[in-house]
């Protein structure tokens, strides 16, 4: 008798510290396509896996300064691509991220990447006056313009579907993902920028993220 | 004189029945035009000017100037339908982004629209009527084009 009341109690506790160890030990899978690599350690053949990762890349930012994937080596960040009078997804994008960067203002483990896909006509200058009417005042948040193939190129990277597509709103074409990268350019989140719930969850998973680094 | 009383009474009250479904006739027509609005804003302004008209920063103006608002009532219908370039005041602060044209509106969409636009956030500005759509579009035809 005393048995069969002790083991649903013992499965409920067991049930509860399993949740709560879930929770504190979650990790962020590392997503995007991965290959085994061989490699002789100690005089062993072993297997190992590469992981993808964002290439190196050189930008021009709303400064008019080359920035590059070093200036994101400190911490992870949070990319995204949009262009300045994208009359459709963008706004609510930009107005999810500035929340997340306003969060993390003065945080340096945490960065912020919006392309332009606009090669045309988001200069520097135009992609300045943008991020100064968003709210962005420091440099933690930047803004690229690039070359269409290191632009659409890098896209492919970040698994963000862009294209130039004249039968579209604005001209452009693009998918509004928000993609969480850690210090190792390993791709941890993507999250649609346009969707409450999975901004939600952008907030959750980069905290998560961070903590692997403390 | 006792029937007199009596016609005399049912008079005042169909007198005051055809006044009172008058008014909320009135009232179920901008509940409807509000309605069919909200799912127009949802569609071709939410991404700019915000769930609850709040704008995004100095980029695109809030929807909560009132003051703004009733003193452009003729003009709000051309703004809606061809678009906004220059710069425009909004509660004391200068915006200057060009708001797209959104020709495919047709009056009465820009009715809908002005009319949840105009008793939201805020605002309280009666209904917009496809009349007086129907009106305005003419003055910018020639005016704002």
């Amino acid at each position: 008798m005393r048995i069969i009341l002790l083991l649903p109690s013992l499965y409920l506790l067991l049930a509860i510290v399993g949740c709560g160890m879930d929770q504190r030990t979650k990790t962020l899978p590392i997503l995007g396509s991965r290959e085994p690599v061989s490699k002789l350690v100690n005089g062993d053949t072993i297997i190992d896996t590469l992981y993808h990762r964002i290439p190196d890349f050189q930008f021009l930012n709303q400064d008019s300064v080359y920035i590059t994937s070093h200036t994101f080596d400190n911490g992870v960040y949070i990319a995204n691509f949009f262009f300045t009078h994208c009359p459709s997804i963008c706004p609510t994008m930009q107005r999810n991220l500035l929340k997340v960067y306003e969060k993390y203002k003065g945080d340096e483990r945490v960065r912020f990447l919006s392309h332009s896909i606009d090669f045309r006509h988001d200069s520097p200058s135009v992609l300045k006056a943008y991020a100064d009417k968003l709210g962005v005042t420091n440099d933690q948040w930047q803004f690229v313009t690039g070359s269409k193939a290191d632009i659409y190129g890098i896209a492919d990277s970040y698994m963000v579907y862009t294209k130039e597509d004249s039968g579209v709103p604005g001209g452009y074409d693009h998918s509004g993902y928000f993609i969480l990268v850690d210090k190792d350019k390993h791709i941890r989140g993507a999250y649609d920028g346009t969707e409450d719930e999975q901004v939600q969850l952008l907030f959750n998973e980069l905290e998560i993220l961070l903590k692997e680094y403390e | 004189m006792r029937n007199t009383c009596l016609y005399m009474c049912f008079a005042l009250l169909s007198v005051y029945c055809v006044l009172h479904s008058c008014q909320s006739e009135q009232a179920i027509r901008t509940a409807q035009y509000t309605v069919n609005g909200q799912k127009l804003y949802v569609a071709h302004c939410q991404n700019c000017h915000g769930t609850k008209g709040e704008g995004l920063g100095g980029l695109y103006p809030p929807l909560t100037d009132s003051i703004f608002l009733t003193n452009h009532r003729e003009q709000l219908a051309c703004m809606v339908k061809n678009g906004l370039s220059g710069p425009i005041a909004i509660n004391n602060q200068v915006f200057d982004t060009e708001m797209p044209p959104n020709p495919q509106l047709t009056p009465i969409e820009i009715a809908y629209v002005l009319t949840y636009i105009g008793n939201s956030f805020g605002n309280d500005m009666d209904m917009f009527t496809l009349e007086e759509i129907q009106r305005s579009l003419e003055t910018c035809s020639t005016a704002n084009r």
